[in-house]
């Protein structure tokens, strides 16, 4: 997994609130046996009219959308189908951070295994974030911190909290089936006493 | 009586119980799990990570496979081969049957008696046991507590640690009691109890937390209401439901394949009876709801929390999310369920395409024809419950109304095998989600229960059971 410590870049804004995982990346695109190129069918449905035109306004057509690596999602992001082609279709698409007042839990999970970081921010902090579409703002895993620097040169910060554990492997790296392989010891165990 | 020192929830009992190594200030859990459902579409990826990094399945007799959601409804062509929606699809089954071959992982293929969606198989074989903890990579495993096991979908890197080590990382989650009191009145389903309590938390009411079920209503569901009502707590956020094992779900279970047999059985429902949470069991948050006062429900937006009682109008929009809904779906605030046009009916899917599920729809339209512009799809959930259905001549109630018999398979569930809605068509289903496209790109879904399914498809409108029953009577 590529790790993470701290990112500059645009954020793109989709205000929408309950983005669910169908919309993220439609089920007709999960029956590849692996996760490459999964990225150009990111809100596929969204994106294409249903003779498969690209609607040239939408958010996710714009010329930068591409190269925003940070996305704000309303809340609830995330909902909906276990499937881990999610995350994997916005890091694909470009996004290395969302951000949303919630994050559903199996997502926020696969998310963090595959090294896409999940950023619970108070509503407050949110409302925020969705009025600043396009605008620059940087994540700092190590510090839990968002900054948005404003044109007079003033800063804004917000906290975040994230599981320890989630980011101690995220700065690292750190592939979380390691840590599961040490406790072969303890596995067996367990099996034994049962 | 002393109060117990230390009262423990269904959910305490199961997480304690499957403790490898504690959760710390700094990491997750180890988890042990007793048992890993697979399926062609979440797996490929999870099998690759064995391979990477050259290990073995470690309990291959806890793992337990079969294809559903790629998989064609129609049956082989006079060439045999089975009409795949795309190659692709056809190469992931094949690359299931491959990794279940080269792991060692018991597979229910087509030619298996028992092939079936995999929270349908699961308990048909008895596979899924109380107090078990059970993972899939798919959101419906919350099925599974319906038993009194904690059963969670996963996502796919969490497949590969599973079928690796048998376990997986995981942070407890916050625990949550709701309480149904009252009956059900007799036109109240599973699914319309389950839709009530999604609308009363809203889709995200449950996030962080695992459900148990209980109250008067919940003991009196058979283990088929169960089963809908556990499946869709996911549509609330939460990952898991559960409910506390009891005569009912020893009942269910006695026989069947995968169960102790004989006094070994007797010996395991009696550990079983004692899983149900403790008197004195704390709860991070608890909710009593009112049976008796729940209707027959569906819904009109995109998520599994905008629905009505079906005689209801459609609530004014309240803010920017229920006005896209609404939108999407093509309705204006105050209309009446009842007048909107129906083009498709779906019956099936791991909510409820059980037999019980199958045998309420048949009996609606037992002597009655579906509408003539309505195209009605019924799926049975496993090759079980074809057959039976079969046996009862439930197929031959479906096809004489105008409806089409298929074989079992997710379906127009999640539309991936060519069972779509098409765009701008309203379809009232019995599967989980109305999320936008969920049948088919522009779909527009109605989630309702088989019998209102089933109604609607002969009215050709949205309707109740009690509609289709006033309007026989009014000849």
């Amino acid at each position: 997994m590529q790790a993470f410590t701290k990112l500059s870049g645009p954020v793109l804004v989709l205000e929408q609130e309950n983005i669910d995982t169908d919309q993220i990346i439609p089920a007709r695109f999960l029956t590849a046996t692996d996760f490459d190129g999964i990225g150009e069918h990111a809100f596929a449905d969204w994106r294409a009219d249903t003779n498969g035109e690209l609607i040239p306004g939408h958010r996710l057509n714009q010329a930068n959308a591409r190269h925003c690596p940070i996305l704000v999602g309303g809340h609830n992001f995330g909902c909906g189908s276990s499937r881990e082609h999610a995350p994997h279709a916005l890091m694909g698409f470009g996004f290395r951070v969302v951000i949303s007042s919630q994050i559903a839990d199996i997502f926020r999970s696969n998310s963090q295994n595959v090294g896409l970081l999940p950023v619970v921010l108070e509503p407050d902090q949110h409302a925020v974030l969705l009025q600043m579409d396009g605008e620059e703002i940087s994540v700092d895993l190590e510090q839990c911190e968002g900054t948005v620097q404003a044109a007079d040169g003033t800063k804004q910060s917000w906290a975040f909290s994230i599981d320890p554990f989630a980011r101690h492997c995220l700065l690292r790296g750190l592939d979380r089936f390691d840590f599961l392989k040490q406790a072969d010891d303890a596995i067996a165990a367990y099996e034994n006493q049962r | 009586m002393q109060p117990e020192s230390n009262p423990k929830s269904l959910f305490d009992k199961l997480w304690e119980s499957h403790l490898v190594q504690a959760q710390s200030e700094s990491t997750p859990a180890i988890i042990y799990i007793d048992l890993h459902l697979v399926h062609e579409v979440t797996s490929p990826q999870g099998f690759d990570l064995l391979r990477e990094k050259g290990i073995a399945v470690r309990r291959g007799e806890r793992t337990l496979a079969t294809l559903d959601h790629s998989t064609p409804t129609l049956p082989a062509g006079d060439d045999g081969q089975r009409p795949y929606i795309t190659p692709q699809a056809q190469r992931q089954v094949q690359t299931l049957r491959d990794n279940c071959h080269e792991f060692g992982i018991e597979l229910h293929d087509w030619d298996s008696p028992s092939r079936g969606i995999v929270h349908v198989m699961g308990p048909e074989l008895g596979a899924t046991q109380p107090g078990m903890t059970i993972v899939c990579g798919d959101s419906h495993t919350s099925t599974h507590g319906a038993f009194g096991a904690l059963a969670f979908g996963i996502g796919t890197t969490e497949v590969g640690h599973v079928l690796a080590k048998q376990c997986l990382l995981q942070n407890k989650s916050k625990s949550m009691r709701i309480n149904v009191d009252g009956k059900l009145a007799e036109d109240v389903t599973a699914k319309d109890l389950a839709l009530t309590i999604i609308q009363y938390l809203g889709m995200n009411g449950g996030t962080g937390f695992v459900i148990e079920y209980a109250g008067e209503a919940i003991r009196k569901l058979d283990m088929e209401s169960r089963m809908t009502l556990c499946n869709l707590t996911i549509e609330a956020g939460a990952r898991a439901g559960m409910i506390a094992p009891d005569q009912t779900t020893i009942d269910y279970l006695r026989g069947r394949a995968k169960v102790p047999q004989g006094e070994a059985f007797e010996q395991a429902a009696e550990r079983w009876l004692q899983l149900a949470s403790d008197p004195q069991a704390n709860f991070d948050s608890e909710i009593t709801l009112d049976g008796s006062a729940m209707r027959p429900t569906i819904t009109y937006g995109t998520d599994p929390g905008m629905s009505v009682a079906i005689g209801e109008p459609v609530p004014q929009p309240a803010n920017a999310t229920q006005e896209k809904a609404l939108q999407y779906m093509g309705f204006d605030g105050g209309q009446l369920m009842s007048e909107r046009k129906v083009d498709v009916v779906f019956i099936g899917s791991c909510t409820n395409g059980r037999i019980s599920d199958l045998r309420a729809a048949a009996d609606v339209l037992r002597g009655r024809s579906v509408a003539d512009h309505v195209r009605m799809l019924v799926v049975p959930g496993s090759e079980n419950i074809r057959v039976q259905a079969e046996k009862e001549g439930l197929h031959e109630i479906i096809t004489a109304a105008g409806a089409e018999w298929r074989l079992p398979g997710c379906s127009m569930c999640i539309a991936m095998n060519g069972d779509m809605v098409p765009t701008g068509k309203t379809a009232v289903s019995t599967s989980n989600r109305n999320f936008e496209g969920r049948q088919g790109a522009g779909s527009r879904t109605l989630l309702a229960s088989p019998e209102t399914a089933a109604a609607s498809a002969v009215l050709g409108r949205v309707a109740g059971v009690s509609d289709l029953e006033a309007m026989q009577e009014m000849g």
